[in-house]
């Protein structure tokens, strides 16, 4: 790990692995409606590097990331809402061409800060610029005040609660409770189909893999090491005369970005967006897939997404009554007994087994639900 | 078969032996046995691949019995399942038992969608019982659209919307709000109004309507304020200080979950004595589900309108109740939604029956113009826009959380789910 | 606005709008004094906070059943009693919670979070199968449910009174014992330095619980007494989360006066605030207030420490 070069041997299996999952087993073993769901797991993936970075690596423990996830999405669903929102679909409302629960709330006219989403490259941007410019004033704020810890938790699930309540009432801009719903089509492309669905699962897996590099090649350059040593000792790297502030906001504008696009993929693959991914919840959910993935390994921040929400499909389906307790037993398990959660298990338990059995590190044959420890 | 359907009223030969046996009136009970499986051949009633066999066929129930919305969905979710067993006992549909599948949307839209997902492409169910708030209906919508599903959904809403692949088995907004609203003029001379709410659409778009209303058709009546709190909230003093200033003649409240026993609490404690009448309050969003939670002392005195409320005496509603409460403890209450929620299953078999067929397109073809006669409620009958023909009620609580009905409307009143001068 | 109203009825009005403001803010002290304590004192982030609180709720729940069906002459005084048990019922619970969990967590204050988190899906079920889904109606007798007619114009609830009493009678139990009793001296002495305060004879672990425990138990109380203003049920714990971490941390960690402090401003801005802006508005307009003057002043009101 404190190789100097971009990839170690280790990693490159371990990214072989993965991808082999997302792209060749997945998608041979999955029905589409699995497949499809395993694409929305994949969307929390995003987020769950992105805080296996700010948290494993930087210290930097945010709740906060569902309103970064939710505002990618939002984006998006704001210049889909607009393609499927033409005169002619929505000719019986009282404004024919504007989205139709703007319609309800007796708003005649699209508010300015609608109009750039008619663009598909400004919604693009704006999938990553919006979620990145909220973290710049938030980390700016916080970090060069040096509030960190749980302080800097607390205050970022606070921003969650505002942006949930914020976005339910002005239902007249942003939809309010039901989201931005009923999205058709991309550039005239139906993504409600199966087809388009398996698309995008692909067109995910494909910016997945581009995020976890990038989070690879932050994580072995010299702003990763540095993270990673201000979380252990922060002041000696104050005192060494670097400004930790900027790392910090770096870091979780970063997060930030990912999460954002984790946000775009959900609504493109789930076909709307809702409040109930900005909110405290979700928030503290994906904090948790990157615990039980283990917080320092953003493959296990993968499968750790994977899985949960995973284990809450199959929970929910098979125990809707009691489910909530294998979910709730399942946290407290993961940071009762594996604090370094899946990744924790596979490099301390399972891996120096494989080698033992087999000389060294090889290729296994992982699980088919995704996840390395069994 | 609607014209057996609708008969059954001046058939009631053993409705007394029926009443003892402790099952609710319906329809088929008076066909002889049902009807037989044989006769409708799985690959006839069945041709587009759904989970039918030649016994049995499979619909979904989704509601949320996780979260915060499990608290109002659970009544939906046992009026559905009586209804189920009620038809299995009379023979099941086209001589097929019903089972069930449910799925927990856990009070989160995408879960809903999701689920939704899995009913209809991995399960194939013939039909779905189910969703509850606005939002998980929204989200559910395009699922339905695409995959051709059909849904009967329970609650009383807002209105604007008429899908092809969904009954809409509660009021829209106008069939709840303007009786209501007419009759506190009329009867009690109210003449100003404060309308308070939840901040999402289902209130939004209520205290719209009402307030065109008001306004637009009812003489020298006015709004003196609209007030709106977000879910959850559970502190009311101010309002209930802004209320006092205002001196309105009725609060017109739809609050809702939660934040309904916060306001009903708070607006008692505060010396507001809802039996004086001055105010007086109306309500759409409280059912007797709801007055458990508030306690029947804290409402004492207000008025709701709904559709149906438990204390009607209908021989179909005396039935219902002793069933319900037999399935599912003395103790229940049964509010406005529940029995809505139990119209569904009903509604499809006799959609099923008179289509002769499961398929979802001939279900639909078949549904409007169906009439049901033992419906609790009393009488409905499915407009050609899928929402119900029913009667609009004004019922006021009790301090024992039942509600007396003070008034019906003489006639069924039209859904219109796009309401002209409303909008 | 105020143009149609007398002097007198706009005074009253006034006076009455005080007096909301004073219900919220001693609202606010009571769900926030337990995590004031286990928070400032211990650094444990209770996300389980309000399950404790809704767990003191039912016990209510229970007792006035229990007083109904068997001692109905005692039936108006029940709420005394119902008290005490919320407050053993939450206590044990916190006790045991402590003893299992956290007390392994005390190096990772950030893992309490989410242990605590887990716990508080597992307790929202276990009331769920318990109790229903449904919200459970808690009677309160008659004489708390009314109002005080001070004036013709003004009218003061009486179970508002109660919770005022309430909070000021438990933050001086509160004071009492953080700053007067052996217990209260061995928590801050740990608080300042847990080694030292080991070393000089402190038996920590059982101080650790035993403050876990009193915070858990307050958070019972106040659940019981929020059964007459609000509704009981299994997901209704979460209502309160938000309000209560931003009341202690606006307030300054590991400060009670801060807690205080913090709760009538926020109380005081949200109140006059909803008044003369819509219910929603006012909401969002007090927490971006809160979250702002933290973005400039971090460390809260009143603070002790920090930086870390």
């Amino acid at each position: 790990m404190q190789s100097s070069a971009f990839m170690t041997r280790k990693d490159i299996i371990g990214f072989a692995i993965l991808a082999a999952l997302i792209f060749i087993v997945f998608p041979m073993v999955l029905d589409s409606f699995r497949l499809n769901l395993f694409g929305k797991y994949l969307t929390y993936a995003f987020v769950a590097i992105g805080l296996s970075l700010c948290w494993g690596a930087g210290g930097i423990l945010s709740l906060g990331q569902g309103v970064f996830f939710g505002l990618g999405g939002y984006c998006m669903a704001m210049f889909l809402k607009l393609e499927a929102s033409t005169p002619e679909n929505t000719a019986i409302q009282s404004t024919p061409g504007i989205p139709d629960f703007m319609d309800w709330n007796q708003l005649t006219e699209l508010p300015w800060w609608w109009e750039p989403f008619y663009s598909l490259p400004l919604a693009l941007l704006a999938v990553v610029a919006v979620p990145v410019m909220f973290a710049f004033i938030i980390g700016v704020a916080m970090f060069t005040r040096r509030v960190g810890g749980v302080y800097f938790a607390i205050i970022t699930q606070a921003f969650a609660a505002i942006m949930t309540i914020l976005i339910i009432g002005q239902q007249g801009y942003t939809g309010g409770v039901n989201g931005i719903t009923d999205l058709r089509t991309l550039m005239g492309w139906d993504i409600r189909t199966d087809e388009a669905k398996t698309t995008l699962y692909f067109v995910n897996g494909v910016l997945l893999f581009a995020v976890l590099f990038a989070a690879q090649y932050v994580r072995k350059s010299k702003l990763g090491r540095l993270l990673i040593a201000m979380r252990d000792q922060e002041d000696r790297v104050r005192f060494s005369g670097y400004n930790v502030a900027n790392f910090k906001i770096f870091i979780f504008c970063l997060g930030a970005a990912f999460a954002g696009i984790g946000g775009a993929m959900f609504t493109l693959q789930v076909g709307f967006m809702s409040p109930t991914l900005v909110g405290i919840v979700p928030s503290i959910e994906m904090v948790i897939f990157c615990a039980v993935g283990g917080r320092l390994s953003i493959l296990g921040a993968v499968y750790g997404a994977l899985l949960v929400n995973w284990a809450k499909t199959t929970f929910s389906e098979s125990f809707p009554e009691l489910w909530l307790l294998g979910l709730g037993g399942l946290f407290i398990a993961v940071v009762m007994l594996f604090p370094n959660g899946l990744a924790g298990v596979w490099s301390e338990k399972v891996e120096p087994r494989l080698m033992a059995l087999f000389g060294k590190s090889r290729e296994d044959k992982p699980a088919p639900d995704g996840a390395p420890a069994e | 078969m609607s014209d057996g359907i609708s008969n059954n009223k001046t058939k009631g030969v053993s409705r007394r032996a029926v009443l003892a046996g402790g099952t609710a009136l319906t329809a088929s009970l008076f066909m002889p046995n049902g009807l037989r499986a044989a006769d409708f051949p799985t690959a006839e009633v069945n041709t587009t691949g759904l989970a039918v066999t030649d016994d049995a066929v499979t619909i979904g129930i989704l509601h949320s019995i996780t979260g915060t919305m499990a608290i109002s969905e659970t009544g939906s979710v046992q009026a559905e399942k009586l209804a189920i067993e009620q038809i299995n006992a009379q023979g099941g549909i086209l001589g097929r038992k019903i089972e069930y599948i449910q799925e927990d949307g856990a009070s989160d839209w995408p879960t809903f969608a999701e689920k939704a997902r899995k009913l209809l492409v991995n399960d194939k169910v013939a039909s779905v019982m189910g969703c509850w708030t606005s939002a998980s209906r929204k989200a559910v919508l395009p699922v339905f659209e695409q995959h051709n599903g059909f849904l009967y959904y329970p609650t009383f809403y807002e209105g604007l919307e008429e899908s092809p692949n969904v009954i809409y088995t509660g009021q829209e907004a106008t069939q709840q709000i303007i009786a209501g609203l007419d009759w506190v003029n009329q009867t009690k001379g109210a003449k100003t109004f404060y309308l308070l709410g939840s901040d999402y659409i289902w209130p939004r778009t209520s205290n719209k309507i009402a307030r065109k209303h008001i306004e637009n058709f009812m003489d020298g009546c006015k709004v003196v304020g609209e007030e709106y709190y977000p879910l959850g909230h559970t502190q009311f003093n101010s309002v209930i200080n802004k209320i006092r200033l205002r001196k309105p003649d009725v609060i017109y409240a739809i609050v809702v979950g939660g934040s309904n026993v916060a306001f009903y609490k708070q607006l008692k404690a505060a010396g507001i004595d809802m039996t004086k009448e001055k105010p007086l309050l109306l309500t759409i969003s409280v059912t007797e589900d709801e007055i458990r939670g508030i306690g029947g002392e804290n409402i004492d005195g207000a008025y709701a309108c709904m559709k149906y409320f438990q204390s009607l005496e209908n021989e179909n509603n005396l039935a219902f109740v002793k069933a319900f409460k037999e399935m599912w403890g003395d103790d229940m209450v049964i509010g406005d939604v529940t029995q809505a929620a139990y119209l569904g299953p009903w509604l499809w078999k006799a959609a099923v029956e008179k289509a002769g067929s499961f398929d979802v397109d001939k279900v639909r073809e078949a549904s409007p113009g169906i009439e049901l006669t033992t419906a609790p409620e009393g009488y409905v009958k499915v407009h050609e826009n899928h929402h119900l023909w029913s009667k609009t009620r004004v019922g006021r609580a009790q301090a024992d959380g039942q509600y007396e009905v003070v008034f019906e409307t003489a006639d069924l009143v039209e859904p219109d789910p796009f309401p002209e001068g409303y909008q | 606005m105020f143009a149609d109203y007398s002097m007198a009825e706009l005074g009253a009005i006034f006076a009455m709008q005080g007096f909301a403001g004073l219900i919220l803010f001693s609202v606010f002290v009571l769900m926030a004094l337990g995590l004031a304590i286990i928070f400032g004192q211990m650094g444990v982030i209770n996300m389980a906070h309000g399950e404790f609180m809704i767990l003191g709720a039912y016990v209510t729940y229970l007792v006035s059943n229990l007083f109904a069906e068997y001692m109905p002459a005692l039936f108006s005084m029940y709420f005394f009693v119902a008290m005490i048990f919320a407050f053993i019922a939450s206590g044990l619970l916190g006790l045991f919670v402590e003893w299992a969990m956290i007390r392994h967590l005390y190096k990772r204050p950030l893992d309490t979070l989410l242990a605590t988190w887990g716990l508080s899906l597992i307790l929202q079920q276990t009331y769920r199968s318990v109790f229903g889904a449904r919200e459970v109606g808690v009677s309160i007798p008659d004489w708390m449910m009314g109002s005080l007619p001070l004036t013709d114009l003004i009218e003061v609830p009486i179970n508002g009174i109660f919770v005022m009493v309430l909070a000021v009678g438990i933050s001086l139990a509160v004071y009492i014992m953080m700053f007067r009793s052996r217990w209260g001296k061995q928590v801050r002495a740990i608080n300042q330095n847990r080694v030292m305060a080991g070393a000089v004879g402190i038996n920590t672990e059982w101080t650790d619980r035993l403050t876990f425990g009193i915070g858990c138990g307050v958070a019972g109380v106040a659940g019981s007494a929020f059964t007459m203003i609000g509704s009981t049920g299994p997901t209704a714990g979460q209502l309160y989360i938000v309000d209560t971490f931003l009341v202690v941390v606006f307030g300054g960690a590991g400060s009670l006066l801060g807690t205080i402090a913090s709760a009538f401003s926020i109380s005081q801005a949200q109140s006059i605030m909803e008044f003369f802006l819509s219910g929603s508005m006012a909401k969002v307009l007090t927490l971006l207030v809160v979250v702002g003057i933290l973005m400039i002043r971090p460390q809260g009101l009143f603070s002790l420490k920090l930086r870390k």
